[in-house]
């Protein structure tokens, strides 16, 4: 390779480096703000360490525990469980189709007293993708 | 030998008498095993278990967003040797993707949200795997605004490639997105180390629009190209004999 060619492909190695360092710093320095949601556990934790004051809108995510949903007059409640520690959720208003017991699941709200009240409900699809027969299988 | 083989291909000139011949016909022929890979997708495939027809979006959702990241890194690879080599021809390809891929790009984040209204229940949310391929389209169009602003076109290339280089950190983000940190987007359905998720009777009409989806774009991102060489190096004896 000659020389000046030789030098620029080092100014563009160069070039590519420092871009890396430069986003991987800020990603490093965001880290967990860029999670979209906080599992139950993530926040009972951050609940103790900083309370959260009752104004602050959250996001929590998890899977709707199995056997916790029931409707009671117009509101729903469930449990969001990651399988170490849940939050009872109480929410009121339309949930989306793919909502089921056992799937994943984020919502929106306020986290007051041990009791997450949403105001939206997302479902979360896996990655999963099968035809309805076999799904029995 | 090869070193001939490559200068002479290499050659505005030469690439385009090359691309002029089999272009269009290659261009048709993906066109028309793509249509054919939707109509399989859309008619011949069982629904989803859970989202029922509406999961039938990923046969235009997948290779689109595969391709949106695909164009940046081919771009990135013309823009290289671009300012290595100063090779023009790398130039004009590269120039030639952005629109493509902001095309592409767009398309991948409206089939998604299209998508995410019956089964999240939100058309947008700022989760890392949306945001960052949002980026990525406002790169292109950044990219493509950065080329046209510039009067000296040799200039415009360089500032262009450069800017294609720094950019490129962002396509590893998109990709790694869902498993460093959490997101409503689901993680990857096929992966290089593990089983596929999705059912084999899905999965072979995926792969069939993916390797079409691509074989068309990089057609047109070739039938682009070409009019980017006119259109440079029009002041040029072999274009004007055109």
């Amino acid at each position: 390779m000659k020389k000046d060619r030789k030098k620029r492909l080092f100014g563009v190695l160069l070039i590519i480096a420092s871009s890396c360092l430069g986003i991987g710093l800020i990603l490093y320095a965001l880290n967990s703000n860029l999670d979209y949601f906080l599992t139950p556990s993530e926040l009972k934790q951050s609940n103790e360490n900083v309370v959260l004051s009752s104004n602050t809108r959250v996001k929590l995510g998890g899977m709707v525990k199995k056997d916790s949903f029931f409707i009671n007059e117009n509101k729903v409640k469930f449990e969001v469980t990651d399988f170490e520690d849940s939050i009872k959720v109480i929410y009121e208003g339309l949930l989306p189709d793919l909502f089921q017991e056992g799937k994943g699941i984020v919502v929106l709200g306020k986290y007051i007293d041990g009791v997450f009240y949403a105001d939206e409900v997302f479902a979360k699809h896996d990655e999963n993708y099968m035809p309805p027969n076999l799904e029995l299988n | 030998m090869i070193k001939k083989f490559f200068h002479q291909f290499a050659s505005p000139k030469s690439y385009f008498a090359v691309a002029n011949k089999f272009c269009k016909p290659v261009l048709a022929f993906f066109f028309l095993l793509y249509i054919g890979a939707l109509v399989w997708g859309l008619f011949f495939t069982p629904p989803d278990a859970v989202q029922g027809d509406s999961y039938r979006i990923i046969y235009m959702h997948v290779p689109a967003s595969f391709m949106a990241q695909i164009l940046f890194v081919v771009m990135a690879i013309t823009s290289a040797v671009f300012l290595i080599w100063k090779l023009k021809l790398a130039a004009y390809v590269s120039k030639s993707i952005a629109p493509i891929g902001a095309i592409v790009t767009f398309f991948a984040l409206f089939s998604g949200s299209i998508w995410g209204i019956p089964t999240w229940g939100t058309w947008w949310q700022w989760d890392a795997r949306i945001t960052s391929t949002l980026i990525l389209f406002i790169m292109y169009l950044g990219l493509i605004s950065l080329h046209a602003s510039f009067e000296n076109k040799d200039k415009a290339d360089k500032f262009f490639s450069v800017l294609v280089l720094i950019g490129v950190v962002n396509i590893p983000i998109i990709k790694k997105s869902v498993d460093w940190w959490s997101t409503l987007h689901q993680s990857a359905s096929i992966t290089l180390t593990s089983k596929p998720a999705i059912d084999p009777v899905m999965l072979y009409p995926l792969m069939f629009s993916i390797v079409t989806f691509i074989g068309l774009i990089f057609g047109l991102v070739i039938l682009s190209s070409q009019n980017e060489i006119l259109r440079r190096e029009k002041y040029k004896s072999w274009v004007k004999n055109i």
